[in-house]
């Protein structure tokens, strides 16, 4: 099908998911897993830039910060508060993960809204990596400060007897969904709203609508600033909520 | 992983879009367009995954490393200085309290001193003033006292005067009519006349 | 003619998965007006539940971009 839609030469092209693609970096053709692509530029750019507000604008401890260090401070307390308020005092143990998971993610949204950048979080092999590893090391979190106990979590003690089996059913096919959940969110909305830009994109060719079109990407782009911080916000949002199940499994 | 599937395209020296898209996997078309969602692209998960893997483990050590412990270092060197400072405030500010207290306890001191030097003087002045009245007292006594004789000395020279005169002009009108005059009698006659 | 019959059919699935999103429109504007309803009766509380919102936004928002997500396979990838 897309590849009919491309094959046309006059009237509208929509390439909506072209951006998407994955190129090899210094020419050649096969992707293989060490090669160094457009994502791994991107990566990289979102480590330097991370590197940046983190480091460089710390560098010298000052009492009253800078501008950029009121930021890296702002990062820091805003996740440090999250952790704390949402996974209770023995999740701040897991701060360092939770801070590099929210500042990758919020870094590569934002980076992807530049011009002809790549969405390295737009990819769901990405953010099913992502998930995946907070769903692995919360498991393996609860059943080691807990021990069977963790089971308690999908064994409701509030509810009726006769209800419990059917609920326990219903919080395992919860607890497995999440991870699916928690990485299609992301890459979804990242995808949609490149997506839906390119399409506004498309219709700018057209003279008559062009105007319109320039300023419903504007829209667009003011809401995808927007998404990009919610996204990495509920992302790390609910990395801490999978946290305190599995550090207080009891409800 | 990905280089199982993309190992059979490897041939080379070969031109030509269509060849050239054949060899970048199944998920490019010949246009360089994508064919179908980028996304599930099995070539291209591998690559993606090695390098998310490389990028979060950068990642986790420069914040675990580096980033975090000098942040939180910034930020309670910074609640210390607040602390700190705060204290010091607190400080200045009982100082501040303790010194307006000494200055009002100077301040009344030094008034009930101005009243004490006030009322001191008063009386130091008073005591000169009953002095120098008492002295001027003295002084118009005695010259008053001093006047008095004096005019009893001139009075009393001028009744001598008077008396003289009588006795000479008496003893004049005497020897007019022709008698001789008592220098004794006249006089005595002129005294009891005189004083009458 | 079988593809076009089959292409159709996608396109067609994809516009009725797309419906998926306009709910998912109507929950996220639910969660944000019930909270603030409530966050306008009580302010001193509200302050405290931003987090439980954006929760459920989060949860909302997924259900409309699984189906999304539908509309972009039978467009792109069937």
């Amino acid at each position: 099908m897309a590849t009919e839609a491309h094959g046309e030469g006059g009237g509208l092209a929509f390439h909506p998911m072209d951006q998407f693609i994955i190129k090899p970096l210094f020419g050649g053709d096969t992707v293989s897993w060490y090669t160094p692509t457009n994502a791994t530029l991107w990566m990289a750019i979102t480590v330097l830039v991370i590197a940046g507000i983190l480091i460089v604008g710390t560098s010298r401890r000052a009492v009253v910060p800078s501008r950029s260090q009121s930021v890296a401070e702002m990062a820091y307390g805003f996740i440090h508060k999250m952790v704390e308020d949402v996974a209770g005092k023995d999740g701040l143990r897991y701060f360092p993960y939770i801070m590099t998971i929210f500042m990758f993610i919020v870094t590569a949204n934002f980076l992807g809204l530049i011009p002809m950048a790549f969405t390295s979080t737009s990819h769901i092999g990405v953010t099913a990596v992502l998930a995946i590893a907070v769903f692995v090391s919360v498991t393996v979190i609860g059943f080691v400060k807990n021990g069977a106990g963790f089971l308690n979590l999908f064994w409701i003690k509030a509810a009726p007897l006769p209800l419990r089996p059917i609920l326990a059913i219903i919080e395992v096919i919860s607890y497995f969904v999440r991870p699916v959940s928690h990485s299609i969110r992301l890459a979804g909305n990242m995808m949609a709203g490149h997506a839906v830009i390119k399409v506004f994109a498309a219709f700018a060719a057209l003279l008559a609508i062009s105007p319109f079109a320039v300023l419903a990407i504007t829209a667009m782009y003011a809401l995808e600033l927007l998404v990009a911080f919610i996204q990495a916000y509920v992302f790390t949002i609910l990395t801490c909520v999978y946290l305190k199940d599995a550090l207080h499994p009891s409800h | 992983m990905a280089t199982e599937t993309t190992a059979g395209h490897g041939i080379e020296g070969v031109q030509g879009s269509q060849l050239a898209s054949e060899m970048a996997g199944s998920c490019v078309n010949a246009d360089g367009g994508a064919v179908g969602l980028p996304q599930l692209c099995g070539d291209w998960m591998g690559n993606q995954i090695f390098w998310l893997i490389v990028t979060l483990v950068v990642t986790y050590f420069i914040l675990a490393r580096i980033a975090l412990p000098r942040i939180a270092s910034v930020l309670s060197e910074r609640q210390g200085t607040v602390t700190n400072d705060l204290a010091a405030a607190e400080d200045l500010r009982a100082r501040s309290v303790e010194a307006e207290e000494a200055y009002n306890q100077a301040l009344a001191d030094a008034r009930t001193e101005a009243q004490a030097i006030i009322a001191q003087n008063k009386a130091e002045m008073q005591g000169e003033l009953n002095e120098a009245i008492k002295r001027a007292d003295t002084e118009i006594a005695a010259k008053t006292a001093e006047s008095e004789k004096a005019i009893a000395e001139i009075r009393a020279s001028a009744l001598e005067n008077v008396q003289q005169v009588a006795r000479e002009t008496a003893a004049e009108i005497v020897a007019a009519f022709g008698g001789t005059a008592d220098e004794a009698k006249v006089s005595s006659v002129v005294n009891s006349r005189v004083k009458g | 003619m079988e593809g076009s019959i089959v292409e159709m059919g996608a396109f067609i699935g994809a516009g009725l998965a797309s419906v998926g999103m306009g709910g998912a429109a109507i929950g996220v504007g639910n969660v944000v007006g019930n909270f603030l309803s409530g966050a306008l009766r009580n302010p001193s509380a509200a302050a405290g539940q931003t987090a439980t919102m954006f929760i459920g936004i989060a949860f909302a928002e997924a259900l409309g971009i699984f189906s999304f997500l539908v509309a972009l396979l039978l467009m792109f990838a069937v």
